[in-house]
Formats: C-alpha cells, sequence, structure tokens
C-alpha cells in the first residue's frame, strides 16, 4: 500500500490497492478466505494501472517526473551505490547545496556522482533551492569533473532539475558563463560521462552538468529547453496552459528518443519509480554499469571525437 | 465570472521598427530629441546618454569590416518544424513572417571578411528575426562558423543579441548550445582568438554558450545582458531589482564583460585586440 501524497490520475489506482489490502486485512482478521475474489481484483488493478500509464498525457508524465514521493538524487546515489563520500564547494564562493557529488563505488566500479538535489519537505526543499542551483554549483560540478578526470575516475551524472536558479546573486556571480563553460569543458573531459535524467531535465540548468557520452532518460522525466509552464507564460501569456506547452514542446523521453537525442529510456517500475524506488534503481544501476562498461573500452582520443560528433550532427534544418 | 474579463487571443504581433523613422528620433533610454540624420551619423548612438539603438546586421557589417565586405556563407539554411510547433501561431507560419519582416532566410547572417587586413570568420545574429532565437539554423551557422576558423586558422568574431534559445523547436534548441560549445572547445585547443561581441540583448541561452566562451568579450554600452530575464527573476524573488541590473555596467562591475565598447570604436578595438592576440 501506498502511503503520502498522489496525483490526481493516480487516484482510482490508489483506490483499488486500498480495497484490496482491506479486503486482505479482513480475509486474514476473519478467517475467511477470499483468495479469489483478491485475485480478480488484483488482475483489475494491473488491467487498470495498465490502462491509465499507456494513455498518459505529456504533462502527466511531467507530474509523474515531480512526484512528491519520487526518489532524487542521493535516493539513488544510496539505492545503487556504497561508500559515497560528498565532496563539498565550488573553491570559489560556497558550497551550493542544490548539487551534489562525490565519490563512489557501484559494485566494484569507482565513480565520481554529480547532479542535482531536491528537498521533500519544505524544509529540506528550501535548503536545496527547489534543486536550482546557482553558479557555485556549475563550478562546484566542474571541479568534481576534473578531479575524476585527474584520477581516471568514470563520471555519472544524475540530472534533476526545474532549472538554473534565476536570481540576483546567481546573475552576479555569472550564472550565465558558469554554465557556458560547464557545457565547453565537459565536452573534452577525459573519461567516459554518462548522463541520466531522472526527473526534470530544465533547458541550460540541466545541460550544465549535461554533456556527456551516453544520455539516457528515465521513462517518466522530462527533458527541454524550457519548462511547460515558463513557455507557457511566454507563448500563451498564461502559465496556466503548461499542459499545451507541454504538449508542444515533446519533451518526454520518448519523444527525445524519436528525435535522436538520447540513447536509450530507462524503464519504470509499474506506475512509476516512486512505486517501488528500488527496483527503479536496479534498473538506473544496469544501465549506468552496462554504459560505463563499453565506453571504458574506447580509447581517450576515440572517446572525445565521439562525444563531439554526437553534439555537432544534431539540428533539423533545409539546405 | 467570466463576462467582464478581456478576451484574450494570444500575442498580437506588434510590428518593431528596424531603425526609428522620421525626422526627429528620441532616445528610448534618456528621452533626448535627435535629428534622424544626426543619428546617422553618430551610428545611432544617443549623443546625450549613449544608449545604443539596435542596428541591422548589415551596418555592422560595413562598420566592422574592411570596405564593409562580408563573404555571405550558408545563406540558404533555413529552418524547418521538427516539432510540428504551434502555440497562438503555427511556427512555420512565424518563420515564414520573420522572414518577411527583415527580408533574411534565418537569425545569423554569417561568412568570411577581413577586419584591418586580417582574415576573420565572422557571424552576426540578427534580434528582429524571432527575437534572435536560436534553433538549429543558427545553431548550425555558428557551429559552421567556428568550423571557418578552426578549418582555415582564421579569428572567430561573433557579435550576438538573442533572447535565448528558440522554444518552438524545443530540445533541438537546447543543444544547438552543446555543439557551438563543443566545438569552441576545440577552437580554444587550436588557440586561435575569438572575439565575442554582445549587443542589445544577449540573455538566456546565447549567453549561456558561445556569447559567455569568448577569448575576450567586449560589449555595447547599456545592453541587457544575462542569464535569465529580468521579468523572470522579479517573479520568482518577488523583489524589484536593483537599479541597472543586468546592464553591460553590471556585467564589467561582476567580472564578465572585458570591456564596454562604443560602436564607433568597435572595428578599432577589435583589430587591436587582434594585433595582440594573432599573428598570421
Amino acid at each position: 500500500m501506498v502511503e503520502g501524497p498522489f496525483l490526481e490520475f493516480e487516484r482510482p489506482i490508489i483506490e483499488l490497492e486500498k480495497k484490496i489490502s482491506d479486503m486482505k486485512d479482513f480475509s486474514v482478521g476473519e478467517n475467511i478466505e477470499l483468495n479469489g475474489e483478491i485475485a480478480s481484483m488484483q488482475k483489475k488493478l494491473n488491467k487498470l494501472r495498465e490502462e491509465i500509464y499507456t494513455h498518459l498525457t505529456r504533462w502527466q508524465k511531467v507530474q509523474l517526473s515531480r512526484h512528491p514521493r519520487r526518489p532524487y538524487t542521493l535516493d539513488y546515489i544510496k539505492m545503487m551505490s556504497h561508500d559515497f563520500i560528498e565532496l563539498h564547494g565550488d573553491r570559489y564562493f560556497a558550497d551550493d547545496k542544490a548539487m551534489v557529488g562525490g565519490f563512489a563505488f557501484i559494485d566494484k566500479q569507482p565513480v565520481m556522482f554529480v547532479g542535482q538535489q531536491k528537498g521533500r519537505d519544505t524544509k529540506e526543499k528550501l535548503y536545496r533551492n527547489f534543486g536550482m542551483a546557482h553558479p557555485e554549483g556549475y563550478r562546484k560540478a566542474l571541479r568534481l569533473f576534473r578531479l575524476a578526470e585527474k584520477f581516471q575516475v568514470p563520471i555519472v551524472v544524475l540530472i534533476d532539475t526545474p532549472g538554473a536558479f534565476p536570481g540576483i546573486g546567481a546573475e552576479e556571480r555569472g550564472q550565465a558563463e558558469a554554465i557556458a563553460r560547464n557545457i565547453r569543458d565537459m565536452s573534452r573531459i577525459k573519461v567516459p560521462i554518462v548522463i541520466v535524467i531522472i526527473g526534470e531535465g530544465a533547458s541550460g540548468g540541466a545541460l550544465g552538468v549535461g554533456i556527456g557520452d551516453r544520455v539516457m532518460m528515465l521513462e517518466y522525466s522530462w527533458y527541454s529547453v524550457i519548462s511547460p509552464e515558463g513557455c507557457a507564460a511566454i507563448l500563451w501569456r498564461d502559465a496556466a496552459k503548461a499542459s499545451e506547452a507541454a504538449e508542444a514542446l515533446k519533451l518526454t523521453s520518448e519523444d527525445l528518443m524519436a528525435l535522436g537525442i538520447i540513447d536509450k529510456i530507462i524503464k519504470e517500475p509499474p506506475s512509476g519509480a516512486h512505486n517501488n524506488p528500488d527496483m527503479a534503481a536496479v534498473n538506473v544501476k544496469k544501465e549506468i554499469l552496462e554504459a560505463l562498461d563499453e565506453l571504458s573500452k574506447k580509447p581517450v582520443e576515440q572517446l572525445l571525437e565521439e562525444r563531439l560528433n554526437k553534439y555537432r550532427k544534431i539540428g533539423v534544418y533545409n539546405e | 465570472m467570466a463576462w467582464f474579463r478581456k478576451d484574450k487571443t494570444g500575442l498580437t504581433p506588434q510590428e518593431k521598427k528596424n531603425i526609428p523613422e522620421g525626422l526627429w528620433t528620441k532616445c528610448k533610454s534618456c528621452g533626448e530629441v535627435v535629428y534622424s540624420k544626426k543619428m546617422e551619423e553618430l551610428l545611432w548612438v544617443c549623443p546625450n546618454c549613449d544608449f545604443h539603438f539596435r542596428i541591422s546586421s548589415q551596418k555592422y557589417i560595413s562598420l566592422l569590416l574592411d570596405d564593409g565586405y562580408l563573404d555571405e556563407y550558408d545563406v540558404n539554411l533555413s529552418s524547418q518544424d521538427p516539432l510540428k510547433f504551434k502555440d497562438s501561431k503555427k511556427y512555420s507560419d512565424r518563420i515564414k513572417q520573420a522572414q518577411q519582416k527583415t527580408g533574411k532566410i534565418e537569425g545569423v547572417t554569417s561568412g568570411m571578411g577581413k577586419i584591418g587586413g586580417i582574415e576573420v570568420s565572422f557571424a552576426i545574429m540578427n534580434f528582429e528575426f524571432i527575437g534572435g532565437s536560436m534553433g538549429s539554423v543558427v545553431g548550425e551557422k555558428i557551429a559552421r562558423a567556428i568550423e571557418r576558423a578552426i578549418n582555415n586558422e582564421i579569428p572567430l568574431i561573433i557579435i550576438s543579441s538573442s533572447g535565448g534559445a528558440r522554444m518552438q523547436e524545443g530540445i533541438l534548441s537546447l543543444m544547438q548550445m552543446a555543439k557551438t560549445s563543443a566545438l569552441l572547445a576545440i577552437l580554444a585547443e587550436k588557440k586561435i582568438p575569438y572575439i565575442s561581441i554582445l549587443t542589445n540583448p544577449t540573455t538566456a541561452g546565447v549567453m549561456a554558450s558561445y556569447a559567455s566562451l569568448g577569448d575576450v568579450i567586449l560589449a555595447e554600452p547599456k545592453a541587457l545582458l544575462g542569464f535569465a530575464g529580468p521579468r523572470v527573476i522579479q517573479q520568482t524573488i518577488g523583489q524589484d531589482l536593483p537599479e541597472g541590473f543586468q546592464s553591460t555596467e553590471f556585467f564589467l562591475a561582476k567580472g564578465f564583460v572585458d570591456c564596454i565598447v562604443n560602436r564607433r570604436d568597435l572595428r578599432d578595438t577589435v583589430i587591436k585586440f587582434l594585433h595582440y592576440m594573432w599573428r598570421q
């Protein structure tokens, strides 16, 4: 049984789950055999779930990517790896709590993790600035990329951000410069880089840590040039038109696969990662290890050339 | 109730004039009224407050390049509508309108030219074309300009003016930031100079990619420069923004621009930098 907040379109599933659970309790408590009924309800549940989840709109997928119970970066790091040591600070200004990173082992494979971190309750959300990094976050990330490069440790980036923070301090300290430099320098980092978009991949805030050799997206994550709300506010002059903007932006994992932007969609457990975080982590871990295994066989020159070409060829135009 | 609500029919396009017409021109910044012919002589820089009016890419070319000549490349690169994007207007119609309005096929003019006798790869963005926004074509033309600099071993000069990545091409627009910046890494490794010139306005996706990556970054006075637009910041933090925030002068004070350069000194300044950084 699921505890905690849920989305409106999840309601019928949650209600049916509750019924089944009540029936199980009743069956045990009253010692009445209800296996047949429970099994048929379970069947109905599976069917209902399939129906709802195969017909999700893009906007519903965006909502899933922001699900309050969805696993965040540090959750994945904890579930996938061991001996994680978090590293702090950009050495210039501060330690940005919206961007985390550090060494860890995935099984026997040492990696450098970097990613945006969101908070779950109000206090934690504020502490993490809602997963919106400042320039010092991007500069910390670049410092860790360089550190990983120096000691030949491959890099794994988990992306989950509603955007780079738009604020006075962020502008004063050069948000644009920090992101631009990261994009340029990541393209030449001499160790394999695997990128996984685990939730929200909003614009420059995502791309600022998003250049790599393999780019994968969890099934119910999104990645685009702007958030649906931002797009709606500008083009529709009404942030409430976000669902229309989400449709127009073509921002889901399936869309990006079709557009040739990402290399792989990582399947989520039925009803989304939040309903079975462990299984989601198993899937993500498997894909990361496979990608690293393949990338580690390439000589550095080939790795960098292929990385450049990966981005060089993106674009649709007439000539 | 809805009966008193204003009928919204989406964005109403407002024809923005490329160059203010009429006998007299009022400065948008200080309100000074100047004889238009005089403004033309002053390269559309306000004699009272130094505000730089927006001028056409053709004007910059004549201002900057030897004999005002650019050997234009990639002239026929034009946009598709890969997402079949539609808001209040179809993207494909938006492109057509922009083409009619500007007489240009897309938001960048690029090619080869000379500055002070030095051959350069040159590109200039056109803000009048859908806000100078960067979609696949803008990204590709900038990428090719960088490649021309790499392949011919000649300096690169880009004049930017842009509201950012073009929303109507979604993720493809975002990836142009990656494409251009990755090529600039190669240019930097070859130690070929890149001079980035920022004009009003340069923000968001363009500012957060190639515009910020010049070996030297020059900017015209009083331009709007930044990552996020002022309106977005205001709404996010719920406060008024300080005076002069996100101006060229602010950018210089915070350490993100090398020099503020008046338009009339732009050519000489670029030549000086090339003399320091480039030996043919």
